[in-house]
């Protein structure tokens, strides 16, 4: 039990990035970008070329929630809202698709 | 057990240097954090659900398509790409007009809001080039099931697009007849975390439908 003289928990806000920091993070992700482009016209494996797909989408997707969403910087509540909607949304349609085969093909 | 007095004013206040809210003032809320900005934040966790759904219909049915051309016949991936760069290069100017707020620079703020719908606009007419043209090849709305669920996603990601092109506009105006003040800011920030959103789903569509064939 806690006492009105205790101090309350204040989650106070990081300091964001600067705008140069910000341009610097666009030219990342348009280099993300360029290289997932690049990816498409490079003869491989599916299952390889997927994955690769998919790890720089989950990078260019985190990056951009992160700094220019500010997520990382801003209160967990935030964060906890967000990121249970995400969870959800992927654990439920993965279990769909997987229902209708859609991974092997067998639809 | 707390008492109401512990309660935190939201954060935002904090960053801007103003008193801590107490109950009954304007401001406080029981969470510590600005109710608006956490009602976006739940809007944005339920819009997840809502184009997972959208994303995974367009998987169940891209290969299902009995007649017409299917949509991964007819993509243009240097122009999606471009369209991509486009979407990408609007979240940058987004934040950059936040930060000018922040700062205090009503006119830098401006000119990013504008350059952010700008690039909305663009983006919304390569879309609909798109359309037009996979129309006249041949895959219209009914043409097949793959053709339905690709426009069905697509298009209400456009019309989240401009909605946000909208809203940026919307800003724009209150800035010029100064009822956006330095102290507001968290009213682009919150616009700002919609059109970041819109940026993301995005990024899974490009890689997920567009890139994966």
């Amino acid at each position: 039990m806690t006492t009105a003289t205790e101090a309350p928990h204040v989650e106070h806000e990081h300091a964001h990035p600067s705008d140069l920091q910000y341009v610097m993070i666009a030219m990342f992700l348009a280099v993300v970008t360029g290289a997932e482009v690049g990816l498409y016209y490079v003869n491989m494996d599916f299952l390889v070329y997927a994955l690769i797909l998919g790890v720089l989408m989950v990078v260019k997707f985190s990056t951009v929630v992160m700094f220019f969403m500010h997520l990382r910087f801003d209160s967990r509540l935030f964060r906890w809202v967000f990121v249970t909607g995400v969870t959800l949304a992927v654990i439920v349609y993965t279990i769909v698709l997987l229902t209708f085969h859609v991974f092997n093909g067998r639809v | 057990m707390s008492t109401v007095e512990e309660r935190t004013p939201p954060v935002g206040q904090h960053q801007l240097g103003h008193h801590e809210a107490k109950p009954g003032e304007h401001g406080w809320t029981q969470t510590g954090v600005s109710n608006e900005k956490l009602g976006m934040w739940v809007f944005l966790g339920s819009e997840c659900l809502l184009f997972g759904g959208l994303i995974s219909t367009y998987m169940l049915y891209k290969h299902t398509a009995v007649q017409g051309p299917r949509p991964h016949d007819l993509y243009d991936i240097p122009f999606t790409s471009v369209s991509s760069f486009v979407l990408l290069m609007s979240s940058m100017t987004m934040v950059l007009a936040l930060a000018a707020l922040q700062r205090g620079d009503h006119h830098r703020c401006r000119v990013w809001l504008v350059t952010t719908a700008l690039l909305g606009a663009t983006f919304i007419s390569g879309q609909v080039y798109e359309f037009t043209s996979f129309v006249k090849e041949g895959m219209g709305y009914t043409t097949n099931t793959a053709s339905s669920a690709f426009y069905t996603l697509t298009g209400f990601h456009g019309v989240h697009v401009s909605i946000g092109i909208i809203m940026l506009m919307s800003l724009f105006v209150m800035s010029l007849r100064g009822r956006l003040p330095q102290e507001r800011s968290e009213i682009v920030e919150i616009v700002g975390l919609y059109w970041h959103f819109v940026d993301i789903v995005w990024i899974v569509i490009f890689t997920v439908v567009y890139l994966i064939p």
